[in-house]
């Protein structure tokens, strides 16, 4: 066997070796078994944990996070809403503890104008900007034609070639 | 001359842009503010470590200045911080009381006898239901909690002797201030 085909072949054992094992990969984001009462429940238990922040893992949500902090959360969340405790108040529930930074969607406020309108603001300068380029009025023709005395110029220049 | 000028705001904007950015690399983003700041010590009812029987509550959490800590076996950082907290607990001003965070008890028992108990007692809080209350996420991390029960601090991360100094001993020094002045 050559050394071209034989390294053909390894590769692919390779693939063939990587694509089995991802087939039998499992699925890396937690599974809680929790039983609702109702599928509003249900519903709304997703919901929130897309929601809601985890304090410990910051760039992901209660349903994504693997860690300890999140699955807490998740069981708090569920026995709220076992409870009955409307939306807001689970909310509120969890910024009195871990403070405004667990809602992926914080609440409209002093510290959190320029987080909400900078973006439009930034948008509508933008928008102004380019408004006030287009409008502004191109040069006149009169302008740009030549004077009687430039044109007189020009012919004498014509003129003499 | 309104022209030259005009060319130069990208410039600036870059500029502008680089020092926010730049400012962003040294701002820890785990360093978040507590909302427990300013508010009471939440109410609680859990045993203490070292006895399953004797129930615990706010209330004794006794002291002009408390510090309450939040520690378990299974996190290292605790085993780090743990000599300066022994040091700390040494201190006339304070009383340190530890929250065993969701740890074995016999783990976290054996852990006390083998290092040194800094702790006027620690509370048992194997499910973490103060913790969550506390809005903790981690350990180590500790409160500061003054002589009306509100907390003025609460600290994610291990304490050494340059954190203990920059961190704690300013608003300590306040406390113990606002308290002579009767506050």
């Amino acid at each position: 066997m050559s050394s071209l085909m034989r390294i053909m072949v390894n590769v692919a054992l390779v693939i063939a070796v990587s694509l089995a094992s991802s087939s039998t990969h499992v699925n890396a984001s937690p599974v809680d078994t929790y039983e609702f009462k109702d599928e509003v429940t249900k519903i709304r238990f997703q919901a929130l944990s897309k929601e809601l922040r985890c304090p410990k893992c910051q760039n992901q949500n209660l349903a994504d996070s693997n860690s300890p902090i999140a699955a807490d959360l998740r069981r708090e969340l569920y026995e709220l809403l076992q409870q009955g405790k409307a939306d807001s108040e689970i909310v509120d529930f969890m910024v009195n503890r871990y403070g405004e930074f667990v809602l992926y969607r914080p609440k409209v406020s002093e510290l959190t104008y320029v987080l909400w309108f900078g973006p439009a603001i930034l948008v509508l300068l933008g928008l102004v900007i380019v408004i006030l380029i287009v409008r502004r009025k191109p040069a006149k023709k009169e302008e740009l034609a030549l004077t009687s005395e430039q044109q007189d110029k020009l012919k004498q220049l014509l003129k003499d070639k | 001359m309104m022209n030259k000028l005009i060319r130069f705001i990208p410039l600036i904007l870059v500029l502008a842009l680089g020092v926010v950015l730049y400012r962003g690399l040294s701002l820890n983003p785990q360093d978040m503010p507590s909302a427990l700041v300013g508010k009471p010590m939440p109410s609680f009812s859990l045993p203490t470590l070292n006895n399953a029987e004797r129930i615990v509550s706010a209330q004794d959490l006794t002291g002009d200045i408390v510090l309450l800590n939040v520690w378990a076996t299974w996190c290292p950082t605790c085993k780090y911080e743990h000599p300066y907290l022994v040091d700390i607990a040494k201190k006339a001003e304070l009383k340190l009381y530890g929250l065993n965070y969701k740890d074995e008890r016999n783990a976290a028992q054996e852990w006390l006898t083998h290092y040194e108990d800094p702790y006027v007692f620690s509370i048992f809080d194997e499910v973490g239901t103060l913790g969550l209350d506390l809005g903790v996420y981690g350990a180590p991390e500790t409160f500061v909690i003054d002589h009306h029960g509100i907390i003025r601090k609460r600290f994610a991360g291990a304490i050494d002797t340059r954190v203990w100094r920059t961190e704690f001993e300013p608003l300590i020094a306040q406390i113990i201030a606002e308290r002579k002045q009767g506050e």
